[in-house]
């Protein structure tokens, strides 16, 4: 390792410890103007003034996506920050291996549509609602499934090992989705359900605040996300949050210190799958319309590529890794527009997508591995990985 | 003696894996207040008896009784519960956790706070967090700790380690402590140090056993000693008994055993 | 529950089941093999068994055959099924060494801990489908017919087609000769070798990454021939085809007991059979449930599988 490197890695340290080291009130001064600006965020006046002159093109490389709605983009990164920060629970504080993450964001998803939806099969065919619900009331229902969902899934599955555990998540999410597909019982398959309800609230005018702009659902999912973060963190720093690091270490011996690890890493499942199922009822009220096409086994591995790429077992982490996986590619976009980057190519008669944003999947799967190879603690990694990377240079120091 | 009280029956205990014999009709008894050494050459299967002990493996024949409840086919977290804890051989500290943390999963094993508690703040878990937080800064001065209580496990000596493991087991609040091969690794200074710390904890009320393969170790701070050889009990009895034994000399000098 | 079906396709339902079967336990040896010696689900291996498939349909149509030509004459179809299986075995090996070279060789250097193997693997796993995927533009494509389409015999509600008789000669040959090169040749003893103990084998001289490299390879291999059939029994592939064979053939290696090569023969051949009854039995919409259901009852209560781990003491 270079010398160089080196006063890199303590420079972002010290960024980290001078955070720290300020005073109480100035932290949290800091946090409320951070917060503020992230409500700020969707703000054309606001996020049109970020970006860097570049000496080429129109001179101006913007930071907000020009190419799609900049609050719309805004949104999909919160429920996927959301989708992250559940995975984080089980994968990162817990470390079990679970693929079919996205199934719960189904789960949550379907719930919702099920019942605010005025021409689901439960009012049109089965007369079991009168009529659709209030899309408040029912958030409470979708967590509580997709909860359930994971305990049921987690029950059989997490006396495996690891390896297992992954490839039964994996299937189990993917078997559900075409079990989705495949039937018209009451998931209407692939033509779905239509007319999904939204938030409640007006305007001060009477108009709907949760209407087809997409700025409010933004500020709904940010301030969710606060929340959640707020509870994961009382969880992290709790017995609980011991029990899962345990877990994760030695599971072995934690269950001989006296844990009881079958019990915690249900937790973990249920309290993952309860976040992928708030995720999923957020989107559901935006959404409108909810079919099985939404859960491919792709944004599974999006949000672990999230995760991991954040690193996992930090809040932080999976913030940076969901906002990465969505904005990135958005961004990516707008940049390509700007300096001419194709949207197709052809090759013979074949006709290959380019665009940033579908080559996502691939981009985010080569990042997987490149990642694992020489970050394996991820981009914002948590307090203890990074002190491991300290000492890791500490050791390596005295052989140069 | 004899009136002393059973905490922990070995009733003639087999463990077999595939042809390995690892403990044949294993038998003794560890009353209160004592500190019984489990002493054996390499490989004649104390650990597998530590494993038996505390749930790890189920024995092939036999009964383990700890404060005469059956322990076999309970889970190990209970088995904790019940008052056993334990050391490794290979430390199996949580590496990435702080030292401080690795004590309180050890304090963990009777509080009570879980998901909703937590979740919420409510006061029990505030109660809990401020009872193990004191209870294990205490036990990390016990065993002579202190001051690197936020550091990570991982980045403690060899010797801090092996006393961070015990403190660990201690905070589980056992009425019987069981380490294996604790002094492993150990120059003499440290050994005097441990021994004494051993003490300690028999003093503070603590029925210990201690597995050490070096004899002379055991002798200064064990009142009774079983030796095990190729998963046999072939000794039982004071120091002096088992030392003037002239099998267990002959099972440690290598000599082929007459018997 | 459908048991006329059942019972009145015994023998049809067993043909299928088997030609079926064979396809599982040709990919399934390739999660064997790579597990025997790295004791590491290769997640990727089904992306390269799905390469194999457009391998063999461009082979096809670089030889004028696409989903619209005529069936050819028997000796033009063998022609052309022989090259497609030489094409595809190539193709998938190559490309299963390649991805051992990206997404594992790095992490073994580094001595990773298994977890991150796995998502390395799944990495790659994405890469190649969403590669091949943004190649094809997404769509499924057609997979011309090859071989004759009337019974090859067919007697008192039996009939046997040309395809599924091939299927299982040529799958089980390659298994026998699989069988012979790591049991009798040199390459062989290094892979027993090392799947028994690592260290030791490298001690003794056997150059670990050599072995791992070929063992990927001969997953490959294998996988190229699985392709081959599957995709003249289907009639098409998508860039997503992996994804179910993956996990079939995983629960067919895992059935055998994961590491042991005939054990990937008998579950991948089992889980044909349950596939083929189960679906006659519960409807054809079912299948793919079936296979999973079995995996998961089968870790639940016996992970080791019916003829136990470890390529090592399997003699094969
Ligand atoms: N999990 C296991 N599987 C097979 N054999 C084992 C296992 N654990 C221990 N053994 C065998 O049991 C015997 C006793 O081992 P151990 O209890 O570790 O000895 P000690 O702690 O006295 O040195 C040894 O022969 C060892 O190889
Ligand atoms: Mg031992």
């Amino acid at each position: 390792m270079t010398t160089e490197t080196v006063k890199k890695q303590r420079w972002k340290l010290n960024l980290r410890d001078r955070f720290q080291d300020m005073p109480k009130p100035a932290r949290i001064a800091a946090m409320v103007v951070f917060v503020v600006l992230l409500y700020l965020l969707p703000t054309k006046a606001f996020y049109e003034n970020l970006g860097f002159p570049i000496p080429m093109g129109s001179g101006y490389l913007p930071l907000y996506t020009t190419g799609s709605d900049m609050a719309g983009v805004l949104f999909q990164c919160g429920y996927y920050i959301l989708l992250a920060l559940g995975l984080n629970v089980v994968l990162g504080y817990a470390g079990l291996l679970d693929l079919g993450f996205f199934g719960f964001f189904a789960v949550g998803a379907y719930t919702v549509a099920l019942l605010t939806s005025p021409e689901s099969k439960l009012i049109t065919e089965y007369n079991w609602l009168e009529s659709p619900w209030p899309w408040l009331l029912t958030v409470p229902i979708a967590i509580a499934l997709a909860m359930l969902s994971g305990v049921l899934l987690g029950w059989p599955t997490l006396r495996l090992r690891g390896d297992y555990l992954a490839i039964v998540t994996l299937g189990f999410a993917e078997i559900i989705r075409i079990v989705a597909k495949n039937q018209d019982w009451i998931l209407n398959g692939d033509r779905g359900i239509p007319s999904v309800g939204h938030p409640p609230g007006t305007w001060p005018d009477g108009e709907p605040i949760f209407e087809l702009e997409f700025t409010p659902y933004y500020w709904l999912v940010l301030t969710v996300i606060i929340g959640v973060i707020f509870l994961i963190r009382n969880l992290a720093n709790s017995r609980v949050g011991r029990a899962w690091v345990a877990i994760r270490e030695d599971e072995d011996a934690a269950e001989l210190m006296g844990v009881p690890t079958f019990k915690f890493k249900l937790w973990a499942f249920a309290i993952g799958a309860a976040i992928g199922g708030l995720s999923g009822s957020l989107w559901a009220g935006q959404a409108n319309f909810v079919n099985s096409a939404t859960f491919s086994l792709e944004n599974s591995i999006l949000v672990l590529a999230a995760v991991l790429l954040g690193g996992a077992g930090s809040i932080g982490g999976a913030i940076l890794g969901g906002f990465l996986v969505i904005y990135l590619p958005e961004w990516l976009r707008s940049v390509g527009d700007v300096f001419g980057w194709p949207t197709q190519v052809q090759v013979g008669n074949i006709h290959i997508d380019v665009s940033p944003t579908s080559l996502r999947f691939v981009i985010f799967g080569a990042l997987l591995i490149v990642v694992m190879i020489y970050r394996p603690q991820g981009l914002w990694p948590n307090r203890r990985r990074a002190a491991e990377l300290k000492d890791r240079q500490k050791e390596v120091a005295p052989v140069e | 003696m004899s009136e002393r009280k059973a905490l922990l029956e070995v009733d003639n205990v087999t463990l077999r894996f595939g042809g390995v014999v690892a403990l044949n009709q294993v038998d003794f008894t560890l009353y209160e207040g004592e500190i019984l050494g489990l002493i054996g050459p390499n490989g004649a299967g104390k650990t597998t008896c530590f494993n038996a002990m505390t749930g790890v493996y189920l024995p092939t024949e036999g009964q383990i009784r700890f404060k005469g409840e059956q322990v076999s086919g309970k889970k190990r977290n209970q088995i904790t519960k019940m008052g056993m804890a334990r050391t490794f051989q290979n430390i199996r500290l949580f590496p990435e956790m702080t030292a401080l943390e690795n004590v309180l999963v050890g304090t963990d094993a009777h509080n009570t706070t879980s998901v909703p508690t937590a979740l919420l703040r409510l006061p029990k878990h505030w109660r809990e967090e401020r009872q193990s937080k004191a209870r294990a800064l205490e036990l990390l001065s016990f065993v002579g700790i202190t001051g690197r209580s936020d550091d990570l496990a991982r980045n403690l000596s060899y010797g801090d380690q092996r006393r961070l493991e015990i403190a660990r087991a201690l905070a589980t609040n056992p009425s019987l402590l069981c380490l294996d091969e604790p002094a492993a690794g150990f120059n003499p200074a440290e050994k005097v140090a441990l021994l004494e710390l051993i003490k300690k904890i028999r003093d503070s009320g603590v029925t210990v056993l201690l597995i050490e393969h070096d004899m002379r170790l055991v002798m200064g701070v064990t009142d009774r000693i079983v030796v095990l050889e190729f998963g046999r009990k072939i000794a039982e009895g004071t120091p002096e008994e088992v030392r003037d034994n002239p099998k267990v000399v002959a099972a440690y000098l290598g000599v082929p055993d007459a018997a | 529950m459908n048991f006329d079906d059942l019972i009145q396709g015994f023998p049809d339902l067993t043909t299928t089941g088997l030609a079926q079967g064979s396809i599982y336990a040709l990919v399934a040896l390739g999660y064997t093999l790579v597990y025997g010696v790295l004791r590491l689900i290769n997640f990727a291996h089904s992306e390269v068994f799905m390469f194999g498939t457009f391998a063999a349909l461009w082979t096809w149509g670089l030889m004028g055959y696409d989903s619209n030509s005529a069936r050819p004459d028997l000796g033009t179809a063998l022609l052309l099924v022989l090259v497609s299986l030489v094409v595809a075995s190539l193709f998938s090996g190559g490309v299963a060494m390649v991805v051992e070279a990206v997404a594992y060789r790095p992490l073994r250097k580094r001595n990773a801990p298994p977890l991150v193997f796995l998502i390395s693997a799944i990495g790659a796993s994405f890469v190649l489908a969403e590669l091949m995927g943004a190649f094809t533009e997404r769509r499924q494509q057609g997979i011309p017919g090859l071989l004759p389409g009337e019974p090859l015999f067919s007697a008192g509600g039996w009939t046997v087609y040309p395809l599924q008789l091939a299927t299982v000669v040529v799958a089980l040959a390659v298994m026998f000769a699989l069988d012979w090169f790591v049991s009798k040749t040199r390459f062989g003893r290094g892979i027993r070798a090392v799947a028994q103990d690592a260290d030791t084998a490298a001690l003794m001289g056997v150059n670990k990454g050599r072995v791992i490299a070929l063992v990927f390879l001969l997953g490959g291999l294998l996988a190229g021939v699985a392709a081959v059939f599957y995709s003249m029994k289907q009639g098409n592939t998508r860039f997503n085809v992996g994804f179910l064979m993956g996990l079939k053939a995983f629960s067919a290696a895992v059935l055998g007991g994961i590491g042991n090569l005939r054990g990937a023969l008998v579950g991948g051949l089992l889980l044909g059979l349950v596939e083929s009854y189960g679906a006659a039995l519960f409807g054809s919409n079912w299948t793919n449930v079936i296979a999973f259901v079995v995996l998961l009852v089968l870790l639940m209560f016996r992970p080791t599988g019916l003829l136990g781990e470890s390529l090592g003491r399997a003699r094969a």
